[in-house]
């Protein structure tokens, strides 16, 4: 690797990295806004002109929080998982395309940190290992909430991982790619793959809720029967680092969904602009679109009560995975019959 | 049997219908209810600075009233300290002496008139006894403290200077003494 292409690599990371922690950061400004939207209240309105420096504020109320390990618990353990979360939540945003090439002092920039040729798995892989971060941390606290929050955790992320799995086969046979370059390659201009996997996109959608623990599938850290979930004992910057990998996890899922389902950084009407100007507009499109799933994200978090578990499980293992094996099915034979295979 | 108030129901556990079970017309429907939200009215009164206004009826901190010329209402009659559920008010009556009549109106007055807040329960009990219209609950919010004794409302707390007197309009248009 040349020398210039480390720096664009490591300027281009240092900047997705400054970019997702501020929008992770004004995420929960933003939910806070939205639920008060949504409950005709006004919200954070006092730290700075519209409560804008509010997430500044709660940092480093944060920050200077004592930073508490309870005596039974598995110490380094305890540490590491916030660590895990935050880590896991931040690497499946490295292979997410932001746009095209950018042509700057000579060289052409890739809007991308890596170009994996399996990079769907990759996002998969980074998923489930997620969920650790939740379990070992639920697990080293020595409390019976957290571990309880940490199981219902791990059971979910099991049963929801398998039919978003299933929804990304179907996606990966329509482009023909594990690469999500050439998933959104594949779906230049209006030709989004939501038109062809109205049902796919669903299944995907209620799985990323779930597997991101958001409403209404926040079991692992209700409060109202498990004082908080995996992170009961946990205080200061740790709790702050699991409450920041959730919405972190939310933006890189909603940018997901905008890459699988709605183009990625493709726009109606994208022929009529080339180079710098298209990669811009393109870079401007999938963040709108990310953006909006985020407000989704919340919206639903703001209108739908919790789900029982039982009811959870039932949606996930006796719903979910049939349908979208159903779905499946019928992609695989549409496709077979249009590449002419039975004649 | 026919029940008497018809507002009997049968409680059925019925199974969800093939549209219930798919949640999704629900849901829909839920978000649409919080979508409209958002261009709602808010609610919010930002309290510092905006106060909300009390109503008329409200019971706060008590005076004890002057009449038109500065003499004060209150006769020591006790029959405010008699009416008082919470036994928060006590009074010492003394006799008014010639060269006094610019300061009480009758020829007894209430040389020390002390109420506690701490006791008071804001009950009104008090000015509806007082035949003498000279006690009166008004919109003012009694202040907190750190020690129990500031909480012993003497006469300097309680009676109102003629410099700053305290409007009770909005008690007299009320309950029963409106009516008369």
């Amino acid at each position: 690797m040349a020398t210039s292409e480390f720096i664009e690599k490591f300027v281009f990371i240092f900047i997705l990295f400054a970019v997702t922690l501020g929008i992770a950061a004004y995420a929960t400004y933003f939910e806070r806004k939205v639920a008060a939207w949504f409950q005709d209240r006004i919200g954070p309105d006092r730290a700075g002109p519209f409560g804008i420096l509010q997430p500044l504020a709660d940092g480093a109320k944060l920050f200077v929080k004592e930073d508490f390990i309870p005596e039974r618990a598995e110490k380094w353990l305890f540490i590491l998982g916030p660590g895990i979360a935050m880590f896991t939540a931040l690497m499946t945003g490295s292979v997410i395309p932001w746009g095209k090439d950018l042509d700057l002092f000579g060289q052409s920039i890739q809007l991308q940190v890596a170009d994996v040729n399996i990079g769907i798995l990759f996002i998969m892989g980074f998923l489930s290992i997620g969920v650790y971060g939740i379990m070992i941390g639920g697990w080293a606290s020595n409390n019976k909430y957290s571990l309880y929050g940490a199981i219902r955790a791990s059971s979910q992320m099991i049963s929801y991982e398998l039919a978003m799995g299933i929804c990304v086969i179907t996606i990966v046979m329509l482009s023909g790619s594990l690469s999500l370059r050439n998933i959104v390659e594949e779906q230049h201009g209006m030709n989004w793959n939501i038109f062809y996997q109205p049902l796919g996109f669903i299944i995907f959608f209620v799985c990323a809720l779930a597997e991101t623990n958001r409403a209404p599938f926040d079991l692992p850290e209700c409060e109202s029967e498990l004082i908080g979930g995996y992170h009961t004992e946990y205080g200061s910057m740790k709790m702050g680092f699991y409450l920041f990998a959730e919405y972190v996890a939310l933006f890189t899922s909603s940018a997901v969904i905008s890459v699988l389902f709605f183009g990625g950084y493709n726009f109606p009407g994208m022929d009529y602009f080339s180079g710098n100007t298209l990669a811009i507009l393109g870079v401007l499109a999938m963040f709108t679109k990310t953006f909006f799933f985020v407000f989704v994200f919340m919206w639903i978090r703001w209108t739908l009560p919790r789900f029982r578990f039982d009811q959870l499980m039932h949606l996930g293992w006796k719903s979910l995975i049939p349908i979208s094996l159903f779905n499946l099915l019928i992609t695989a034979i549409i496709i077979a019959i249009k590449e002419g295979w039975f004649h | 049997m026919e029940s008497l108030s018809n507002r009997k129901q049968v409680v059925s556990k019925k199974e969800m219908t093939f549209m219930e079970k798919i949640y999704l017309p629900a849901i829909l429907g839920g978000m649409w209810i919080t979508f409209k939200h958002l261009f709602r009215k808010n609610n919010t009164t930002k309290y510092p600075e905006e106060v909300r206004e009390f109503a008329p009826v409200y019971r706060g901190q008590h005076v004890l009233k002057r009449d038109e010329q500065g003499r004060e209402n209150c006769t020591a009659c006790g029959l405010c300290a008699v009416a008082c559920p919470a036994e928060a008010i006590t009074m010492v009556a003394e006799e008014r002496v010639k060269g006094e009549e610019h300061l009480y109106r009758e020829e007894k007055y209430a040389s020390t008139y002390e109420i506690n807040m701490l006791r008071c329960i804001f009950c009104g009990l008090c000015e509806e006894a007082c035949p003498k219209e000279a006690i009166f609950l008004t919109d003012r919010i009694v202040p907190s403290n750190f020690e129990r004794g500031e909480f012993i409302y003497g006469k300097d707390q309680l009676v109102e200077t003629m410099e700053e007197r305290i409007d009770i309009t909005k008690r007299q248009h009320t309950g029963k003494r409106g009516k008369k």
